[in-house]
C-alpha cells in the first residue's frame, strides 16, 4: 500500500524546534487508475490556519479526506501530532513493514481530529442536542449530565443553543453547519478540518459560518480550510496552499493571494475574485 | 397496496380534501377583482363509474345479509369457539415469534453481505438464493422431518469430541420446527429490505460518524439502522400480514393447532365448511388491523426527523436528487397517515 521512499521511518523529528500538528509527506492517491494525488506535501504547525485553494478535481477534499482516513493513502505518510496515521511498523519475517491499524485504533486517531463537511451531516433522526451529545456518551464514555453540559456549551459557542430540540430539517443551513461544528469541537479535537464548509449555503448564511470559524481561529485551533472564500482566506490564514491537478503549485503567507508567482494560481484568483 | 384496495372509498374521499385545503392555505385570500367564477368541467365518466360499482356494492352486501347459505348464526357461535381462540392464540405466536427471528437474521445476513469478507458475502449470498429459491411449504416439510435426517444434536468441537448429546425429536418439536421453518424462509426475504434500506442511508452519515470516532459496530447500531428502519419497515408491514397467513401452511409440519387448522377441522366435524371460513377470516382481519395500526405507530416514531417541509428547505432547490427523495418521501408520509385513518 505504501512506498516507504525515504527513511523517516521514526517519528519526525523537529527541525526549527517546534513539531508540526499535520505533517504531510510526498503523499499519492490513485483511485483505481485515476492518479488524484500526485506527491503532496505540507506542514501545519500548531494553532495556525492553513486555507487550502483549488479549481475542482484539484484532490482538495481527498486530501483532507486523506487527514482523517476517510481515504486510505496509496503512497507517502501523513503524521498528527508526530503519530503515523493508518499504520504502525512491525517486524514481519525479519522486515520492517507496515501494518494497518485496527478499526478500534483508526477510531482513536480520529477522534483527535474534528472534521466538518460541506454537505453538514447531521444525523436526521437525532435532535440538535442529541447530534452534539452522542459522540460524548458512546466514544468519550461521559454520563448523559456531563455530556449534555458539554454539548450545551459547544452550542453556546457556535450561538446555537436555543435549538436544543430541534431536529436537522428544522433548521437553515446556516444553522445546520453551526451544529455540525459544535458536534466536532464537542470533542475536544487538537486539530479542525473544513471541506467547504460554505459552499452548500446562501450567500446570505455563509457569514455566520465563517464567523464561527474565525472565532475558533481567534481561540487558537489548528485547522485546515478547504474554501473558495478568498477574502476569508486572506483575513484569516497563516498559511495558504494552492492545488492544481493533484499537486501544490504555490504555498506561501496569505500575502501570495494579492501576489501569485505561479501563472496557475494568477488565473485560478482571477476566476474566484 | 391491500390497505388501498380494501379501503379505496375512505382514500379517494380524504386525498383530494387534503389537497383542496393545503392549496387554499397556500394561497391565502388575496383580493382579486377579476376572480374567475366557470362551472366546473363536465365529467360524466367517474359518475357513471360510481353508479355501477354502487350496485355492485348494494347487491354484494344484500347477499351476505339474506344468503342463508352464510349462516351468520353459527359464525357467531364459533366465532368465540374456545379452540378457535386457542386457534388464534398459536397464530400470533407462530407469526410473532417467526417474524423476531426472521428480523435478527436478516439484519445479520444484510450486515454480512456488505461485509468485506468474501466467505461471509458468499454464505449470505447462498442462504438468499436457496431459501427464496425453494417453497416454503417444502421448507416446513423438511423441517418436520428433520428428526429423520439427523436424529441426534450435539455440541462439542466440530470435527472432535461431542460434550452434550440431544434426540432431535426432543429439541424440534411440531411447534419449534413450524417457527424455525417460517422464520428462516422470511430471513431470507426480509434481508433484500434491510438491505436495501441500509443502502439508502446517505453515505456521508458514515463518514460523519467516523470522523467523529466512532466504530463500525457503534455507527450500524446508532446511525445507520435507525435511519434505515424508516425505508425497512413499509415493507416489513407487509411481511409480517403476509406471514399472519403463511402460517395456516405449517400443517406441512405438521402443526395443527393454529387457527386455519383449526376452523377447518372444525367444519369439518359439524359440516358448516361457509361458516367456518368466515369465522377464520374475520379473526385474520382482526389481527391485520392491529398489524397495521402498530405499522403506523412505528413508522411515526422512525419518522422522527425526517419532517417534508423541513427536508425540501434543507436541501434548497440546487440538488435535484435530493429534492426528488424527498418527495418521495412525502409521498410515503401519505401512505403512512391513510393507513393509520384506515386502521
Ligand atoms: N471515491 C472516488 N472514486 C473515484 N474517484 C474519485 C473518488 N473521490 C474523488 N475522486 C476523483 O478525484 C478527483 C479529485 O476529487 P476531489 O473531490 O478531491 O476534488 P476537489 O478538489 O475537492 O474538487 P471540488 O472543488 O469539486 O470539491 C476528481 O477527479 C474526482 O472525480
Ligand atoms: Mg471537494
Amino acid at each position: 500500500m505504501v512506498t516507504n521512499d525515504k527513511a523517516q521511518s521514526t517519528t519526525p523529528s523537529a527541525s526549527d524546534g517546534e513539531r508540526p500538528a499535520i505533517d504531510i509527506r510526498s503523499v499519492h492517491k490513485a483511485f483505481g487508475s485515476l492518479h488524484v494525488l500526485k506527491g503532496v506535501s505540507m506542514q501545519v504547525m500548531p494553532g495556525t490556519v492553513t486555507v487550502v485553494l483549488g479549481p475542482s478535481g484539484s484532490g482538495k477534499s481527498t486530501l483532507l479526506r486523506m487527514i482523517n482516513q476517510l481515504e486510505t493513502v496509496s503512497g507517502g505518510e501523513i503524521y498528527v501530532n508526530g503519530e503515523l496515521q493508518g499504520f504502525k511498523h512491525e517486524m514481519h519475517r525479519g522486515v520492517d513493514r507496515l501494518r494497518c491499524l485496527s478499526d478500534k485504533e483508526v477510531a482513536a486517531q480520529r477522534s483527535r481530529i474534528g472534521m466538518v463537511f460541506q454537505r453538514f451531516n447531521l444525523f436526521p433522526h437525532k435532535t440538535v442536542l442529541e447530534n452534539v451529545m452522542e459522540a460524548l456518551v458512546h466514544v468519550k464514555h461521559m454520563s448523559k449530565d456531563e455530556a449534555k453540559a458539554e454539548a450545551i456549551a459547544d452550542l453556546k459557542r457556535v450561538g446555537m443553543d436555543n435549538r436544543l430540540n430541534h431536529y436537522p430539517s428544522e433548521l437553515s443551513g446556516g444553522q445546520q453547519q453551526r451544529v455540525a461544528i459544535a458536534r466536532a469541537i464537542a470533542m475536544h479535537p487538537q486539530i479542525m478540518l473544513f471541506d467547504e464548509p460554505t459552499s452548500a449555503l446562501d450567500p446570505e448564511l455563509v457569514g455566520e459560518v465563517l464567523g464561527v470559524i474565525r472565532g475558533l481561529a481567534d481561540d487558537g485551533m489548528t485547522m485546515v480550510v478547504v474554501t473558495h472564500e478568498i477574502g476569508f482566506a486572506r483575513e484569516v490564514a497563516d498559511q495558504v496552499v494552492f492545488m492544481d491537478g493533484g499537486v501544490v503549485v504555490e504555498k506561501g503567507g496569505p500575502e501570495i493571494i494579492d501576489n501569485p508567482s505561479n501563472p496557475r494560481f494568477k488565473s485560478f484568483l482571477d476566476s474566484v475574485l | 397496496m391491500s390497505t388501498h384496495a380494501t379501503n379505496g372509498a375512505a382514500d379517494s374521499e380524504k386525498k383530494p380534501a387534503a389537497a383542496r385545503a393545503a392549496s387554499k392555505s397556500a394561497q391565502g385570500a388575496p383580493d382579486i377583482p377579476n376572480r374567475v367564477d366557470a362551472l366546473p368541467q363536465r365529467k360524466p365518466g367517474p359518475i357513471v363509474a360510481a353508479i355501477i360499482v354502487a350496485i355492485f356494492a348494494a347487491q354484494f352486501i344484500h347477499m351476505l345479509v339474506t344468503n342463508e347459505n352464510l349462516e351468520w348464526g353459527v359464525v357467531w357461535t364459533y366465532l368465540f369457539n374456545e379452540h378457535v381462540l386457542s386457534g388464534v392464540g398459536w397464530t400470533l405466536i407462530l407469526t410473532v415469534a417467526s417474524m423476531l427471528i426472521a428480523i435478527v437474521l436478516a439484519i445479520l445476513l444484510a450486515v454480512m453481505r456488505k461485509s468485506s469478507n468474501v466467505v461471509l458475502r458468499g454464505v449470505s449470498w447462498f442462504y438468499i438464493w436457496f431459501f427464496r429459491g425453494t417453497p416454503v411449504y417444502t421448507q416446513l416439510v423438511f423441517w418436520g422431518l428433520i428428526s429423520v435426517l439427523i436424529p441426534k444434536l450435539s455440541i462439542g468441537i466440530p470435527f472432535g469430541p461431542e460434550f452434550w448429546t440431544w434426540d432431535t425429536a426432543d429439541v424440534f418439536t411440531a411447534g419449534r420446527a413450524a417457527v424455525i421453518g417460517l422464520a428462516l424462509n422470511e430471513a431470507a426475504y426480509l434481508a433484500e429490505i434491510v438491505r436495501a434500506g441500509l443502502e439508502a442511508v446517505d453515505p456521508g452519515q458514515r463518514e460523519a460518524a467516523q470522523a467523529l470516532g466512532m466504530g463500525p459496530g457503534l455507527i450500524m447500531r446508532r446511525i445507520i439502522l435507525p435511519q434505515a428502519m424508516r425505508i425497512i419497515i413499509p415493507p416489513t408491514g407487509n411481511e409480517v400480514i403476509g406471514m399472519l397467513k403463511t402460517t395456516s401452511l405449517v400443517l406441512a409440519v405438521p402443526f395443527t393447532l393454529e387457527l386455519q387448522y383449526v376452523t377447518n377441522s372444525l367444519a369439518n366435524r359439524v359440516y358448516k365448511p361457509i361458516p367456518l371460513l368466515i369465522v377464520a377470516a374475520l379473526w385474520y382481519l382482526v389481527i391485520t388491523s392491529i398489524l397495521m395500526f402498530l405499522q403506523s405507530k412505528l413508522e411515526k416514531h422512525f419518522g422522527k426527523g425526517f419532517d417534508i417541509r423541513g427536508e425540501v428547505e434543507q436541501i434548497g432547490p440546487s440538488d435535484s436528487t435530493e429534492a426528488k427523495r424527498s418527495e418521495a418521501s412525502a409521498e410515503d408520509r401519505n401512505d403512512v397517515l391513510m393507513t393509520g385513518l384506515n386502521a
